[in-house]
């Protein structure tokens, strides 16, 4: 196995009274595929949003690249170059054009030259069999062509670990396969992602290692065949029951 | 069969008829509704011009085509201000005060807003700024500038004439009020953008300058547009300094000549002059509404 590159040990985080993560301990290898699974409100968003600093964990330690997050020194703008983050609603930027939105991370955030990023930036769109649509808008594209963007947008950063948010969750069913065939594609090619969804067959597909969360609780982790096949838990076993 | 009974829903066979009066003011009948309600208003208004007992006083001293024309166009021999060329002075002011505010105004906003630890007593200026010029009335900071500012005796700064402390009253007031626009555009911009922003790390300035701002400027618009058409006609303040702009003109013409019908000609400029913004203004709002009705 390669490298570990992200490390949770008993990670809390609270919000108020309420502790939506309650001492999560998770690894994460280089070119890994890790699905987390789990009810709404298990934590599993909390727990994405956690790793790229948009949320302060109140105990525990994530660790990446070797880097504890909550060391002081850290500049959070600096890990977040680092870990795209994919959500549920896209959040492409509505004033920009479809070509813009994936500039604007490099460009701006990277520094740079447009000239250098555009071919790429390309590229990218050709990937997804989106480039004749680069000058248009994004509000001129259907959930499913949106959400592909918003995954290009992350991949133009390059970065060495990709969360993904229930990225399927606001499509509609018709439009889902369209993106879950890009993550595929992605894993194929060696992408590091930790991934929010309930989509049972695709983590079962696509990931090295399923992680079942409950009220904030990680109640088992392993392969998809361990997970789906042989839940050694009560409450996966109800869960897996529940979305079948 | 099911027992009727037991169902929630009415068996009766509903009637759609509107009731008899209803039944006036519908189809084509409403536009004669319409006419006739129209005509009786404003008829009403010009016959109570008209029949009032002070009606052909009123007129005479206000609307005298003959004093109108003549405090329009100012009269050099009798000294007396042209009302139109005050309107420039008025309108000069607007749009100088107009940039100034603009810049001011999101320059408050953003400080207001910053997260920047270094910026914090300035966060907190920008705070009480905001409270004590949306508090005091307009008039008064006229006077507290135009009186204060030349008796603090501070060379250069009280030596201004008082069209510029008119300006600079102004900005003072409208900046605290652009701020708030500003504030609330930048706000109504979702947070799923600021997520997706910061998540690709793009700094909190660069977030700002590249994502909220532009998405919020839209937005801010209409409001904006409102906030000047208040501007335009709150350059008639410029009276109380001393300013010789269209009301103050007005004002003199009226004490010369016991007439005040230049203080009409002043509100009809003064309506030319904000009428073309304030339909520009509806017509964006409605544009913006009629996009947002497209796109749901």
């Amino acid at each position: 196995m390669s490298e570990v590159i992200l490390e949770l040990d008993s990670v809390v985080k609270r919000f108020g009274d309420n502790e939506v993560l309650r001492g999560i301990s998770l690894n994460l290898h280089r070119h890994e595929v890790v699905c987390l699974i789990g009810a709404s409100g298990s934590g599993k968003s909390t727990l994405l949003r956690c790793v790229n600093l948009l949320e302060t964990i109140n105990g525990g330690t994530i660790t990446l690249f070797g880097q504890s997050l909550a060391d002081v020194r850290v500049d959070p703008d600096k890990v977040r170059r680092h870990t795209g983050m994919v959500f549920q609603s896209f959040n492409l930027f509505p004033h920009l054009t479809v070509l813009e939105n994936v500039l604007v991370g490099p460009v701006r955030a990277l520094k740079r030259k447009r000239s250098d990023v555009h071919h790429e930036a390309l590229q990218l769109l050709e990937r997804i069999g989106l480039r004749d649509r680069a000058e248009e808008y994004p509000d001129r594209l259907s959930g499913g062509q949106q959400q592909r963007v918003a995954i290009v947008r992350s991949l133009a950063m390059k970065p060495s670990l990709l969360l993904l948010d229930e990225v399927t969750s606001a499509l509609d069913p018709s439009l889902v396969g369209e993106v879950l065939d890009l993550l595929r594609d992605l894993a194929q090619t060696g992408t590091t992602m930790l991934i929010a969804t309930h989509e049972m067959n695709f983590a079962r597909d696509v990931a090295q290692k399923v992680v079942y969360l409950d009220g904030g609780v990680l109640v088992e982790q392993g392969t998809p065949e361990e997970i789906f096949s042989n839940p050694q838990h009560e409450s996966t076993r109800l869960f897996l029951e529940r979305v079948r | 069969m099911v027992d009727d009974t037991d169902t929630t829903q009415s068996d009766e066979t509903p009637s759609f008829f509107a009731p008899r009066r209803k039944q006036l003011l519908l189809g084509r009948r409403a536009i004669v509704a319409s006419v006739v309600s129209t005509t009786l208003i404003i008829g009403g208004l010009v016959a109570a011009f008209y029949l009032a007992p002070g009606g052909a006083i009123v007129r005479h001293d206000f609307f005298n085509p003959h004093d109108m024309w003549e405090s329009l166009v100012g009269n050099h021999h009798k000294s007396l201000n042209s009302v139109g060329l005050g309107l420039l002075i008025n309108i000069r002011v607007f749009l100088i005060a107009e940039v100034f505010i603009l810049t001011f105004g999101l320059t408050l906003a953003w400080t207001r807003m910053t997260k920047s630890p270094v910026l914090v007593p300035f966060r907190i200026l920008a705070v009480i700024y905001s409270d004590v010029f949306r508090g005091i009335p307009v008039l008064l900071v006229f006077l507290l500038i135009g009186y204060g500012v030349p008796g603090l005796q501070l060379g250069f700064i009280s030596n201004q004439s008082p069209e510029v402390y008119s300006c600079v009253a102004l900005i003072l007031t409208y900046s605290a009020y652009v701020a708030e626009v500003f504030r609330a555009g930048i706000f109504s911009v979702p947070h799923g953008q600021i997520l997706a922003a910061r998540s690709l790390g793009l700094t909190n300035a660069t977030t700002m300058r590249r994502v909220i701002l532009p998405q919020a400027v839209r937005t801010v618009i209409p409001p904006l547009l409102n906030d000047f058409i208040s501007l335009q006609k709150d350059t008639a303040l410029l009276s109380v300094l001393g300013v010789i702009e269209a009301v103050q003109a007005g004002t003199i013409f009226q004490d010369a000549k016991f007439n005040s019908s230049g203080l009409v000609v002043a509100s009809i400029l003064f309506l030319v002059m904000t009428i073309p913004l304030t339909r520009v203004t509806d017509g964006l709002i409605a544009r913006d509404r009629n996009r947002r009705l497209a796109s749901s």
